[in-house]
């Protein structure tokens, strides 16, 4: 069994002895996302594994391990990772967690220490704790961030966008029901093998893949109604993960509507430029600045290729980062970046600018971010573009599921009629 | 052949039908309670329809929260409610501006511009208009119409929280218990109403022009309409003719899709309901496996008796407890030896005084003469009032009175849980000393009294209504935030058909849930508390809610046969414990109560700004009786405090010391809103704008008032108190007319600590200049400037500013880096003088051999609108108090579990480790505004500081709420208690 290490601070390493012997788990926070992310690691030699438990008894693990009044994305993930390691069959002794880490003014910064917690409070505290982020925060040895590492798990990332974004402009046309989802699971086959390999240099083969994948998906035998397009914003986590949001994707499809999520990965260069943002503005080193910003530049050219082909192929693309960012000139600063912060208000204009005007803002309970950025311009977004139609939801364990499905029907109600009002 | 259109409305509460014929006209109408079985009422219903209109093929159409998933399932046609409003409107009149709609669970307003419709529905925390209606009027022992019928008679409004209905009862509960008038309870829950409906909708869209009325209780309550109409200056209102099934009517407008027979229907409803049952819902274990698990559960718990006396043959000494509770008064007498005599039980239906006038008239007439009443003593909610009203020899504060009554059941008790109507309490006991006491907070407030208005609503006993939980195969999973989350997931368990069995064991399930996770906050109870638990409060006489919690801790704990009484039982043991040989009790003779009078009226205690709505109680003596005050000047009692050192006054007088030089002449005016962190920079804002020739500006004080101008424009309902404020403030700053006004978005605050691992604001504190900007836009926002500034970086801060103010005033990058000096060094001085003022006053308790609390909020905290009072209370109560940043440079607390990484949360745990070094006699207090979700992970960790030093951790939560009541009680628990350690910690 792997001996215990601590590093100065008292925190419990993930040592070389423990990526040999431990499996990791994952949490899952997005769906089309976390498959590749894991899938990326696992070809890494981390033996890493998604957790794909909805079951109600992971809510109550979260409840007793962590403050009621906390939003209800740590509360799942909590009660997601000690519902899993209190299952049977599972060495207590031989798992790992890891969480992504953010950073910034949001509590969310702080999931990664509530977890810890939480360990200690059901006697778990032998379990380490990895923290994937890309600020360099808390190292590990026995889990480290190589070039190849990053450059799969921003392939993972791109491929997931993708994926979700094609499935969604075609799930909801398919002839024969059922046709999409045997697609994505003979690409998910593909993929496999696809992030198994050993080269650094892989655009050439990501681009291949792609070219595939979008001329697959071209082939589907679809219809050519019209259905009014939802666009879906909010807090990344209930935003993307169906246990945190009721698995709002499929309750849109099921009242007859296209979804609209964006790419996740804006978010992430969402993360890095806000930090390069307050160097500039209120002062700090100006070597990192220009590296994140270079890291910002460097990601939009290779997806830019990515949309460029599925704009070819025939398929509505996302908008580049930059042209995200400018479309709050005059309605909110790029200076308000917690959480989510001006991102949010950003997709919600996109959103509104290319034919999904209609939008489910989702939040936790509580949210304080959302409170500015999401709830706050509401009504600016409304004067500036009246065909908006947004509703704003909240998630919490304790909110009942007919209340959300009222608001949304309403909305969605909305869709259909303005879209026959336009016609 | 002609088709009829048929619209049916499930709504929470109700199910209304419309039939229209081809011409729109109505041939049928119905409007019933669905008395929580929805399937039950259809099928009723529905045999209705075919017997007026036989067996023929209808267009029908559902609507409403309740109708969705049922129309789904049978196929039927559904249309959303609010849109089914719309059609309806539409078809009676062309020319409304706004509709508001109120229903049981969900509040709607439409906004009619042109073909612009705009359709909003409150947020999920302000659920429950009629549902709230129905609980108040339980409140006070009346129903919905008897409470229109009170509010008819009003003379004053109380401020009465309206985010929601667990806050506004928390607010009238105590109103009740100190005597207000019921009319005047009556109108201010309307008024209520009308505040949240405005504040959680209108969102920066004015209600004016012609305005719809609809929904049951806009219907139904003529009151209701009037304060809408009143509040809202309204001229033009519109109420449709049949205003009780209008939204049915608009579905039969809309009823078009599927023709269906009505035999078909129900045979679908009737395969529904059974679908249904085989799961979707949540639903829990069930509370006891079978009939033999509930016996042996029965058995053992009828072991906890307590030892009764026949009160008819007893002579001697008696003493008696009065525990006048939030919902109930109840009453014991005890023998020498503490046999329990007599008992008396009751709802105080809103009359705490006439109610233990009665009850002490009927407890006259069986006393018998050979028995001596030594002492009275009052204890709960009314404790004051009570012993007042009735002469009584003393009183105790409840959480004591529960303690004395617990340890005497069980000396080894370690933990003690009280759950009654309104309140929760739990102390833990070490070595015979209270070493922790946690109230609930005005979030799982009225869990107890919820779960027994919820049975009568459905026509039960709670006794009958429990009994059936006992039951239950398949419980349904409630959910365990508050009252309002609970109401809302039973609607919509019932529209699924849950059964009344599995609610009611749910409801159990909840309150238990409720007060292990949200209010104890324990994972493992038996290990943080010990294994000797004993429950009481009236809500453990439900078997349910008994079963739930030893299911949940997993651990057997002990039931007092007088759960319900123990209040009283340990006021009666302490008022044994007064008792001296030759008194005997003053208590009002039967005699003086058959003629005992009292009456209440309203007033306002004019005596500082904080201007607190009073309730004077005269009895019949002439004796006055005066509550609803925060300090001792409203109660007309002349001490004087000033001496006792109070950070929150002292840094609220500070402050509004930073003003203008009369004498001076300033090229322009420059508005500054006295909010959130401005109460902190304050101190740099004002000299740095004077060394800049500007005048600054305030706006005014924070009052209930300035709030309500500014409740319009408030996007987001769920926010802090604190934010909802600014909105105000702006409102009263544009009226001031400033040549600018300035209110900097500020991400990052100054890192104090080296040790933090970063100095954020919260995002609220740091943004919302963006959330009026972008929200206010009624009033002239053309000179707001709301730039994005750090202290932390001279030359970005001189450039920003630069930027900002030339267009203003004639000044130089280097001007402005001159004032930016003196207002640092401005700001430097007065939080040195606060940290002096802090350390004076740690010494001055010391001296003084007084108690002192420091209360750990945010600098916002000190707006006596946002901490309603408090420290004044505190003062009242001779207790020094001190700020957390007046002491938190004290120490260096280097390791937090959590990411340190908010200066104002920075103070928090550095203060909490200062406490930690002090003695007994020191202790903290956290003040959390509602809202505030960064609390959640600073609570726990101040929590963890201090119990890892052995010391007490309470929190106060505040929002709009103002009254004291639960606050008063917690902080004499607490003082209560640190005496009583303080003297342990002596004598050892």
């Amino acid at each position: 069994m792997a001996k215990l290490e601590y590093d100065a601070n008292g925190r419990l390493l993930f040592t070389e002895e423990m990526r040999q012997e431990y499996t990791i788990l994952v949490p899952q926070m997005a769906p089309y996302h976390f498959e590749y992310l894991v899938t990326a690691m696992q070809t890494e030699g981390l033996n890493a594994e998604l957790l794909r438990t909805t079951d109600y008894a992971l809510i109550n693990e979260g409840m007793k391990y962590s403050h009621n009044d906390i939003c209800i994305p740590a509360m799942l993930v909590i009660g997601q990772f000690i519902d899993a390691i209190k299952k049977k069959g599972i060495d207590k002794h031989k798992v790992a967690l890891i969480i992504t880490q953010t950073g910034g003014g949001c509590r969310a910064s702080n999931y990664i220490k509530l977890l810890r917690k939480a360990l200690r409070k059901a006697k778990l505290e032998f379990v380490p704790v990895i923290s994937l982020n890309a600020n360099g925060l808390e190292k590990n040895p026995g889990f480290k961030l190589t070039p190849r590492l990053l450059h799969k798990l921003h392939d993972a990332i791109v491929l997931g966008d993708l994926m979700m974004n094609l499935i969604n402009q075609t799930r909801p046309y398919e002839k024969k029901p059922g046709d999409v989802q045997t697609l994505k699971a003979a690409i998910d086959i593909r993929l496999q093998s696809y992030f198994n390999h050993n080269s650094l240099f892989t655009w050439g083969r990501l681009k291949k893949e792609i070219a595939e994948i979008l001329a697959r998906f071209q082939a589907l035998d679809l219809t050519t109604e019209s259905k009014p397009k939802v666009g879906v914003v909010g807090e990344i986590y209930v935003k993307y993960s169906p246990l945190g949001n009721n698995h709002l994707e499929q309750t849109l499809e099921d009242e007859g509507v296209e979804v609209v999520t964006p790419p996740i990965y804006d978010f992430f260069l969402y993360s890095f430029d806000s930090r390069a943002h307050d160097i500039k503005r209120y002062g700090g080193p100006k070597k990192e600045y220009w590296i994140l910003k270079l890291l910002v530049w460097y990601v939009e050219i290779r997806r830019e290729k990515i949309r460029k082909a599925m704009r070819a192929a025939g398929f509505q693309a996302p908008i580049a980062y930059k042209k995200l960012k400018s479309l709050i000139k005059g309605v909110i600063d790029v200076g308000t970046h917690t959480g989510e912060g001006w991102l949010l208000t950003a997709e919600m204009i996109d959103l509104i600018q290319h034919g999904a005007p209609n939008i489910v803002c989702t939040q936790p309970f509580g949210c304080l971010p959302n409170h500015i950025a999401g709830k706050g311009m509401f009504k600016k977004i409304k004067s500036l573009y009246p065909e908006s139609n947004i509703v704003a939801i909240d998630y919490d364990t304790s909110a009942s599921r007919i209340n959300q499905l009222n608001r949304i029907n309403l909305m969605v109600s909305n869709a259909f009629r303005n879209m026959k009002e336009r016609s | 052949m002609k088709t009829y259109r048929v619209g049916i409305d499930i709504g929470s509460t109700t199910i209304k039908v419309v039939v229209l014929d081809e011409q729109d006209t109505i041939v049928h109408k119905s409007y019933e309670r669905h008395m929580s079985s929805i399937s039950e009422s259809l099928k009723r219903m529905f045999e209705t329809l075919r017997d007026k209109f036989g067996d023929q093929k209808m267009h029908f159409n559902f609507t409403g929260s309740a109708g969705l998933s049922l129309a789904k399932n049978i196929g039927a046609q559904f249309t959303q409610e609010v849109i089914s409003a719309t059609s309806a409107l539409r078809f009676h009149v062309t020319d409304i501006d706004v509709c508001i709609e109120l229903g049981g669970e969900d509040a709607k307003i439409i906004f009619f511009d042109g073909a612009n419709v705009e359709q909003r529905m409150n947020g999920t925390c302000a659920g429950g208009t009629g549902a709230f209606i129905d609980q108040m009027a339980s409140l006070l022992d009346t129903d919905a119409a008897g409470v229109n019928e009170l509010a008819k008679n009003y003379e004053k409004i109380h401020d009465i929280a309206s985010r929601c209905g667990v806050f506004a009862k928390t607010d009238i509960q105590p109103l009740l218990n100190q005597g207000a008038r019921k009319e005047d309870i009556a109108a201010s829950i309307f008024q209520a109403i009308v505040n949240q409906t405005v504040a959680g909708l209108s969102q920066g869209r004015k209600i004016k022009g012609r305005v719809a009325f609809l929904g049951g209780p806009l219907t139904f309550a003529s009151e209701l309409r009037k304060r809408f109409i009143e509040y809202l200056k309204l001229e033009n209102v519109f109420m449709p003719e049949n205003g009780e099934v209008f939204v049915a009517f608009g579905a039969a407008l809309e009823a078009k899709e599927v023709r269906l027979s009505i035999a078909d229907v129900i045979e679908n409803i009737k395969n529904y309901r059974k679908r249904h049952k085989a799961g979707m819902r949540k639903t829990i274990e069930p509370l006891f496996k079978d009939d033999a698990d509930y016996q042996t559960f029965k058995e053992r718990h009828n072991l906890s008796q307590v030892k009764t006396g026949d009160l008819a043959s007893y002579e001697g000494n008696a003493y008696l407890g009065i525990d006048a509770g939030s919902t109930t008064t109840k009453m014991v007498l005890i023998s020498e030896d503490n046999e329990l005599l007599y008992s008396f039980y009751a709802h105080n239906r809103g009359n705490p005084v006439a109610l233990v006038r009665k009850a002490l008239l009927a407890f006259y007439e069986k006393l018998p003469e050979k028995v001596i009443l030594k002492k009275a003593f009052s204890t709960g909610y009314g404790e004051e009032l009570i012993k007042h009203a009735f002469h009584l020899d003393g009183s105790e504060v409840e959480t004591i009175c529960h303690y004395n009554a617990a340890k005497h059941f069980n000396d080894r008790v370690s933990f003690v849980i009280d759950i009654g109507g309104q309140d929760m309490k739990c102390f833990k006991v070490e070595n015979g000393v209270i070493t922790s006491i946690v109230l609930n907070e005005a979030c799982s407030s009225g869990c107890g009294s919820f779960i027994e208005t919820f049975s009568e609503s459905l026509g039960y006993e709670i006794a009958d209504f429990a009994e059936l939980a006992v039951k239950a195969r398949a419980p349904v999973d409630l959910g365990s935030r508050c009252t309002v989350f609970m109401n809302s997931s039973v609607k919509q368990a019932q529209s699924e058909a849950a059964k009344t069995e599995d609610i009611s064991a749910g409801l159990a399930v909840s309150v238990v849930k409720n007060a292990l996770y949200k209010v104890i906050r324990a994972h493992d109870v038996t290990e943080e508390y010990g294994d000797q638990i004993l429950v009481q409060g009236g809500t453990f006489n439900n078997d349910a809610v008994l079963r739930a919690f030893e299911r949940e801790t997993g651990v057997n704990v002990t039931r007092p046969s007088i759960a319900g009484l123990m209040g009283a039982y340990g006021a009666a043991l302490l008022a044994k414990e007064a008792a001296r040989p030759h008194n005997h009790s003053t208590m009002l003779s039967s005699h003086a109560l058959n003629t005992f009078t009292y009456s209440a009226k309203g007033a306002v205690c004019n005596k500082c700004e904080n201007k607190c709505p009073l309730t004077v109680n005269i009895f019949g003596d002439g004796k006055k009786y005066i509550s609803g005050n925060r300090c001792e000047k409203g109660a007309g009692i002349k001490i004087s405090y000033d001496e006792l050192p109070n950070l929150y006054l002292y840094k609220y007088d500070k402050l509004m010391q930073y003003q203008p030089d009369p004498e001076k002449t300033y090229q322009k005016t420059v508005g500054l809103p006295l909010v959130l962190n401005m109460y902190e920079n304050l101190p740099f804002w004002q000299p740095f704008f004077d060394a800049l020739g500007l005048k600054t500006i305030y706006s005014e004080r924070s009052t209930k008032k300035l709030y309500e101008t500014g409740q319009d424009s408030i996007p987001s309902d769920t926010i802090c108190y604190p934010a909802k404020l600014v909105h105000g403030h702006i409102e009263s700053l544009v009226k001031r007319n400033p040549d600018f006004i300035f209110y900097p978005n500020m991400p990052y605050n100054i890192l104090e600590k080296i040790y933090a691992d970063n100095h954020y604001n919260c995002p609220v504190v740091a943004h919302y200049p963006e959330v009026i900007e972008a929200n206010m836009t009624h009033v002239d926002l053309s000179d707001y400037k709301q730039p994005y500034l750090t202290f932390n970086d001279k030359k970005k801060f001189v450039e920003t500013v630069y930027r900002m103010i030339k267009s203003y005033c004639k000044t130089s990058k280097k001007n402005i880096a001159q004032a930016y000096d003196i207002g640092m060094e401005s700001f430097k001085a007065f939080r040195k003088d606060v940290q002096q003022e802090g350390e004076r006053a740690l010494q001055y308790a010391l001296d003084h051999d007084l108690n002192t609390l420091v209360l750990a909020g945010r600098p916002y905290h000190i707006d006596p609108e946002v901490n309603h009072g408090i420290p004044k209370l505190i003062r009242s109560l001779n207790v020094v108090l001190i700020s957390e940043d007046a002491i938190s440079h004290l120490a260096e607390q280097e390791t937090v579990a959590v990411l340190n990484q908010w200066t104002y949360h920075t103070r928090l745990y550095d203060t909490a480790k200062v406490i930690a070094g002090l003695s007994p006699r020191v202790n903290l207090v956290q003040l959390v505004s509602f809202g505030c979700g960064l609390d959640a992970i600073t609570a726990d960790e101040v929590k963890d500081v201090l119990e890892a030093n052995n010391k007490l951790y309470t929190q106060i939560k505040i929002d709009e709420i103002s009254n004291l009541g639960a606050v008063n009680i917690r902080l004499r628990s607490l003082l209560s208690t640190m005496n009583k350690e303080a003297k342990t910690y002596g004598e050892a």
